[in-house]
């Protein structure tokens, strides 16, 4: 990239390089690659909430329509969601350590942290698949009333995803631990975290919006 | 965040440099750098999921101002996760990072928005089941 020479020497006063003798942004040419597949990644994310907020809408609109069936507050298990709380967001912990290890390309940290994220990521599911088994086995399942169905739709889509970043996290172990930290491959599990941070921050909402308005308010 | 590197970040990255010399480590100050940005982002996370489920079981909060403490400790949190886990900041090299988020941000608000107010004024102007079922006799 180019360095440009700064006339005034303004360089040490101007941490961000505002513009001050720099090359502008419009003039530098093509971003690098990583910030260019992150970047598409991040707008693939984006679009990814906004699909989850339509599932929101349509839950929050059907939330009352229980069909004299179970209401939110006789269903949910504070204490459970909390379990899950806690495992999906040391999972989204853990990941971060294991991009910090990648950045110092020690192979053996970032393993470590990937396989915590996956544990933790593992037992999140475990607990929301028992949930689910504990509910349709109720007779609270998808089909009782449309409150359910919109539930186990953005829940079930919310566990689908963490089910793919599984996936997608062992890949990732698999092509570090065959190939090491090769551009290409370092590129593809910075994408991988960006999603799994993504997902717990759906989480944040969900925990809020389904649980603990549904069993509070 | 002092780093000087031309051209933006990506979200979640923070590499000061694109390259490395074989066999040449990255410095230990740039890892406990990374280390203690995830730890500050786990502390106030919990912090904040904890004052989550304490607001909604404790019943100190009067009734009706819960859902409001809920959604503002949500909001918070995901400005946490925001910050501190995908590293997204207000620096100058995170503007189009920024910029497509508040595009989502406001389509997320007019999808969510627009159903609730649209929804409410429907079910509010619909006529019951039971009525509809007598007019048709």
């Amino acid at each position: 990239m180019a360095h440009a020479a700064t006339p005034g020497g303004s360089g040490h006063h101007d941490p961000h390089r505002l513009g001050h003798g720099e090359v502008p942004v419009s003039e530098r040419g093509p971003a690098p690659k990583r910030i260019v597949v992150a970047y598409g990644f991040w707008i693939f994310l984006l679009s990814d909430f906004i699909m989850f907020a339509t599932f929101f809408a349509g839950y929050a609109v059907l939330v009352s329509a229980s069909a004299g069936g179970p209401t939110p507050r006789e269903l949910f298990d504070l204490k459970l969601v909390a379990w899950e709380t806690g495992a999906l967001l040391l999972s989204s912990f853990a990941c971060g350590m294991a991009g910090v290890a990648m950045q110092a390309r020690s192979a053996r940290w970032f393993q470590l942290g990937m396989a915590a994220t996956a544990i933790l990521g593992t037992a999140f599911l475990a607990m929301e698949l028992y949930e689910f088994t504990h509910l349709i086995g109720e007779g609270a399942g998808p089909g009782r009333s449309a409150f359910l169905s919109a539930f186990f739709a953005l829940v079930g889509c919310h566990g689908l995803h963490v089910a793919l970043g599984l996936v997608w996290l062992t890949t990732m172990m698999a092509q570090v631990w065959a190939k090491g930290f090769r551009d290409d491959i370092v590129r593809r599990t910075q994408c991988f975290m960006l999603f799994w941070h993504a997902l717990d921050i759906i989480w944040v909402a969900l925990f809020t919006v389904v649980y603990l308005l549904g069993a509070g308010a | 965040m002092s780093e000087t590197t031309h051209g933006q970040k990506a979200p979640g990255d923070h590499v000061p440099e694109d390259d490395l010399a074989p066999g040449e480590e990255r410095d230990t100050a740039a890892i406990l750098r990374g280390v203690r940005g995830y730890l500050v982002g786990l502390v106030l996370a919990t912090v904040l999921t904890a004052a989550s489920f304490w607001a909604a079981g404790s019943g100190l909060i009067y009734g009706p101002g819960v859902p409001v403490a809920l959604v503002a400790l949500a909001v918070a949190q995901m400005g946490v996760h925001l910050v501190f886990f995908l590293h997204v900041t207000t620096g100058p090299d995170n503007t189009n990072n920024v910029l497509a988020l508040a595009f989502g941000t406001l389509i997320v608000a007019l999808v969510l928005v627009g159903t609730l107010w649209i929804m409410a004024h429907l079910d509010h102007n619909i006529m019951p089941m039971d009525e509809l079922m007598n007019m048709q006799r």
